[in-house]
């Protein structure tokens, strides 16, 4: 399944200590995994498996206290995330990533097409809002503030807002987990397309194990280390879930 | 740079608009002080400067008994004088149709019907009398608007014990007289006080001066040293009774408006600055909170790949628009209430004219002054918001380390009740925030005080002076010395209860090197009209040899108790005495030099004599009274102490109160901002508390008790260091404001310390009334949801 595709993002030994409150947290024990360029993937774990940090050490949101992260561009730069300075991870963040928050993370002062536009100004390469969020299927709610859109479409603009900039990487974390099932699936849907019609990498972070069923890859992590690493032969399309 | 990132910014400041118009306030407090002093203080001196170039004001002036004018082209050959003018001057008193009190005055001589080479007149009506014309003159501004006059209306003056019938061809302004105040008075009565300009030959035949004079006036040429020219005609002019000539320093009208404007000064520097720093400090914390409310959108926008200096030149511009707000709002606001009071001084200093501008360096200092504090605390905020890795800053902070509080284990747990304990470990929790909101509170309760303060201690002044101090009804001043036994002739007047006679003579003081012009002052041994107290407020006798002198001209002086003064006589044999210093006086209005006035008499050696006399009397015969006493040709003035003390008090009321009951208003207005903000802050951070806690069952009323609990118990704990911080700004005002025309005492009222917790209290209450409208808006599901 490997054979032919570029590595678009690869860790080795990650480990992550934090400190919240009087508790030092262990969230990430020795992580060694792979993301490849346009491929759909899935991280599952339970809460607190590490998943979340994981994924914000990918995305540049912050840094391992231990291990290499390594991204290479689609033209084959390579970059070592684990050493950039935050000037670097500013500019890596603003060319080559997009983010999904369980929350949305919109703002809220901002109108839909405001708030993609916000990251389509400081990209290099960006498609129009219009059509981020036509993508997303709210080309008839551009105007709307996100006080007046429900939580499925906020978070569709949230996507419009991650793709807009034609990212190499797509990292959703919990894009669902606000949301009820049959919203669930239509946001799915719409990463799906996204994945397809952008070749985009999909990351997406889940305790949904359904979810799985729609990607190339799953990779489960507990208790901040790789568990198991699965590959399906065929994705389901996302319409077809049930959970 | 990015058009949404600052469509944001407008919709942001749209939302803050509460918050940001309360900042602005706290802003707009401290520009206001000083856009109201610097602006006051500018068209005062600029007036000024112009009139008295344009009118040929004099440098120096001089009064002898009686010189010839020839003397004057002696006197022209000084060194350094450039141009001279003689005149004559005579006090009179002035009968008015249909006005009954008695009026004091000064003639003064104009060349024949021409405008004098000094001084000129500023003629706002009419014209100068014609020449050779001695029944007619030109009257002061004041006073003609004080009775309506107008030229053409008639008037009796009472010369040198001569009636002199007069018509009135104009009323004029004299750069001598911007202040109108008649001698030994403090402030300006401009029903009983006039000066009159006449030809010189009408009023030299009128005083007896025919060929003569009794006044000069000079200015010095470029680079003259004033003390050599004072000097010489000095020692010219002794002979012919010259009392010591002065600069235009010691130039009563001049004298005032230099104290005002130096008093303005102060009120220019030391409100302003502290105005300005306390708003400065209180715009850093309220700016540092807000950002640190946007916290998690920094974090997006960094997830996004937003640079920092992206992010901060964003939250400067939102700083920068408050500011801006707050600015121009405390422009407008003091340039309104700074054209206020320039009306109002208008009436005091009779300046043909008023500029009022704002100065441009005020703007841009103030301008300066509050977008740095502003900065400052936005920079320390946004930089504490973009230090932190996104990641961490996206995440819901980390549940804080929670203590009992020391206050919590000393209170039984029942008496906190679950309220009160939410509430002081949130206090608790964040140690650092709670004591700013504390300081800006406290800040807040230390400006108003010093507002009432200034309230208070003007009232204390004016009351110690006039009923403590001076005592009588009725201050006579005769021609010239009188023998004591007019005393018993004023005795038998109407109404008369009571007669003190004292001696007044015009003296320098001398002591090292340091110098003042003042008047020894005799009176009884124990005077009961006119006391002198001591630091206690108790009357002292007066000492039987040695004298005793005002604290404040001691200091001057440099003079403790028990040293002794070289005392120049100024008039008269100008006798050179030396006399020890035995006490100090404590009185809050004027300076003076004190001894009994039968050892005063015994040192200039004269008989049993008297410069006026003081007089208690019955209100029932006021009339009578003053019927009898414009009858008497011998004197030359009649004061009447009640017309002073409502002189005073309007005055006060008018200037110095009305800019303390500014102050107070601004105080409030910051006093309301910084509660409003801390509160709107306190409700940003505990939204979500909150609102978990309706959730769980808890009623409205419930909830906004913690929230109002918090506000009410940082507004409290900041009461006390307030009042200590206030009694700090108003002993430092108290020393700026010390002069040596007035002493405003340290008196802090109880009332000082309600107005200033009172202010805060109520600020309070009108911020809890406001949340709890929020608090009932509170949507509770999006509380817990939404993290952004």
């Amino acid at each position: 399944m490997d054979d032919g595709k570029e590595i678009a993002l690869e860790a080795q030994g990650l480990t992550r200590r934090y400190r919240m409150g009087e508790v030092t947290i262990q969230a990430l024990r020795g992580v060694d995994m792979a993301l490849y360029h346009g491929e759909l993937l899935v991280l599952l774990g339970a809460s607190g498996s590490g998943k979340s940090t994981l994924l914000n050490i990918l995305g540049g949101l912050d840094s391992a206290s231990e291990g290499e992260v390594r991204h290479i561009d689609r033209h084959g730069h390579a970059q070592d995330l684990g050493r950039a300075s935050q000037r670097e991870l500013t500019r890596y963040r603003r060319h080559h990533v997009g983010f999904v928050f369980q929350f949305y993370n919109l703002i809220s002062s901002l109108t839909a097409r405001e708030n993609v536009a916000i990251v389509t100004e400081i990209a290099r390469d960006p498609m129009p809002p219009e059509t981020a969020l036509t993508l997303v299927g709210l080309g008839e709610r551009l105007d709307h503030f996100p006080s007046q859109l429900s939580g499925g479409e906020q978070q569709r603009v949230a996507i419009a807002r991650a793709v807009a900039k034609q990212p190499e990487l797509l990292l959703c974390d919990e894009p669902t987990g606000a949301l009820d099932f049959r919203t669930g699936i239509r946001v799915l849907e719409v990463l799906e397309t996204i994945n397809r019609e952008t070749g985009a990498a999909v990351a997406i972070i889940t305790h949904n194990e359904v979810i799985g069923e729609m990607t190339d890859r799953v990779i489960r992590l507990r208790d901040g280390r790789v568990d198991e690493i699965q590959a399906n032969a065929r994705r389901r399309p996302a319409c077809e879930l049930r959970w | 740079m990015t058009r949404t990132l600052d469509r944001k910014l407008l919709r942001d400041l749209w939302r803050l608009k509460g918050q940001a118009l309360a900042i602005a306030v706290v802003i707009a407090g401290g520009v206001m002080t000083l856009i109201i002093a610097v602006t006051t203080l500018d068209a005062l001196s600029g007036a000024r400067d112009r009139f008295y170039a344009s009118h040929h004001f004099a440098e120096v002036f001089a009064d002898v008994k009686r010189a010839p004018l020839g003397l004057v082209e002696r006197l022209q050959e000084i060194e350094g004088v450039n141009l001279i003018e003689p005149r004559v001057q005579a006090a009179m008193r002035l009968s008015l149709a249909g006005f009954r009190d008695p009026i004091r005055g000064l003639a003064l001589s104009i060349p024949d019907g021409r405008q004098p080479l000094l001084n000129r007149l500023h003629l706002v009506a009419g014209s100068l009398p014609e020449a050779g014309r001695d029944d007619q003159a030109v009257v002061s501004d004041a006073f003609a608007e004080a009775h309506g006059l107008v030229p053409g209306d008639r008037l009796e003056a009472i010369i040198n014990g001569r009636r002199v019938p007069l018509r009135l061809t104009g009323i004029a302004l004299s750069p001598e007289f911007l202040y109108q105040v008649a001698p030994s008075d403090l402030m300006p009565d401009y029903r009983r006080y006039a000066v009159l300009w006449m030809n010189r030959r009408a009023l030299a035949n009128a005083h007896g001066m025919q060929g003569a004079f009794n006044r000069l006036s000079l200015t010095l040429q470029a680079g003259a040293r004033r003390e050599e020219v004072i000097d010489a005609l000095d020692l010219v002019l002794a002979r012919y009774g010259g009392t010591g000539a002065w600069s235009r320093d010691e130039q009563p009208s001049h004298r005032f408006i230099e104290e005002e404007l130096a008093q303005q000064r102060i009120q220019a520097t030391v409100l302003p600055a502290i105005f300005l720093s306390v708003s400065a400090f209180l715009l850093n914390v309220v700016m540092g909170r807000l950002i640190q409310t946007q916290r998690e959108q920094v974090a997006m926008l960094k997830a996004f790949g937003y640079h920092d200096r992206e992010l901060a030149r964003h939250f400067a511009l939102l700083a920068g628009a408050i500011v801006l707000l707050g600015w121009a709002l405390g422009v407008s606001l003091g340039a309104w209430a700074a054209s206020g009071l320039a009306t109002i001084y208008r009436d005091y200093f009779r300046f043909p004219e008023m500029p009022f501008r704002i100065p441009a360096w005020a703007l841009l200092l103030s301008l300066a002054i509050v977008s740095l504090a502003a900065l400052l605390g936005t920079w320390r905020a946004v930089w504490r918001a973009v230090r932190r890795p996104p990641a961490e800053a996206m995440r819901p902070p980390a549940p804080q380390r929670f203590r009992r509080t020391w206050l919590e284990r000393l209170l039984p747990g029942a008496l906190l009740g679950h309220a009160g304990r939410i509430v002081m470990r949130n206090l608790g929790r964040h140690p650092a925030k709670a004591s700013l909101s504390v300081t800006g509170i406290a800040l807040s309760v230390a400006l108003l005080m010093m507002g009432a303060y200034q309230l208070d201690a003007v009232e204390a002044m004016v009351d110690q002076q006039y009923r403590q101090v001076l005592r009588m009804d009725v201050e006579l001043t005769f021609n010239e010395p009188t023998s004591t036994r007019a005393l018993g002739e004023l005795r038998h007047l109407p109404g008369v209860l009571a007669v003190e006679g004292w001696r007044r003579v015009p003296v320098t003081l001398i002591h090292g090197h340091r110098e003042e012009r003042t008047a020894l002052l005799g009176m009884e041994a124990r005077p009961q009209l006119r006391q002198v107290l001591d630091a206690q407020g108790r009357p002292q006798r007066l000492p039987e040899a040695g004298m005793m002198l005002t604290r404040w001209l001691a200091e001057s002086l440099d003079a403790r108790v028990g040293d002794t003064l070289e005392v120049q006589v100024m008039e008269g044999r100008r006798q050179r005495l030396a006399l020890t210093l035995t006490a100090l006086v404590d009185e809050p209005l004027g300076v003076g030099a004190y001894l009994p006035r039968r050892r005063l008499n015994t040192l200039l050696d004269e008989g049993p004599a008297i410069s006026g006399a003081w007089l208690l009397v019955d209100d029932a015969h006021r009339e009578a009274l003053n019927a009898a006493l414009w009858e008497m040709p011998g004197v030359a003035a009649i004061g009447l102490l009640d017309e002073a003390e409502r002189g005073i008090r309007d005055y006060l009321d008018e200037t110095l109160l009305l800019f303390a009951l500014i102050f107070v208003a601004i105080a409030s207005s910051i006093a309301f901002g910084v509660v409003y903000n801390d509160a709107r802050i306190a409700l940003a951070e505990r939204a979500r508390e909150l609102a978990t806690l309706r959730v769980l069952g808890y009623t409205r009323v419930e909830v906004a008790r913690i929230l109002l609990g918090e506000i009410a118990l940082v507004t409290l704990v900041a009461i006390p260091p307030g009042w200590a911080l206030g009694i700090v700004f108003s002993r430092l005002l108290n020393q700026a404001f010390s002069n040596d025309m007035f002493r405003i005492p340290l008196v802090l009222t109880p009332q000082a310390f309600g107005i200033a917790a009172g202010g805060v209290l109520v600020a309070s209450l009108l911020v809890g009334i406001m949340l709890v409208r929020r608090l009932n808006r509170l949507d509770m599901v999006s509380s817990l949801k939404a993290s952004a």
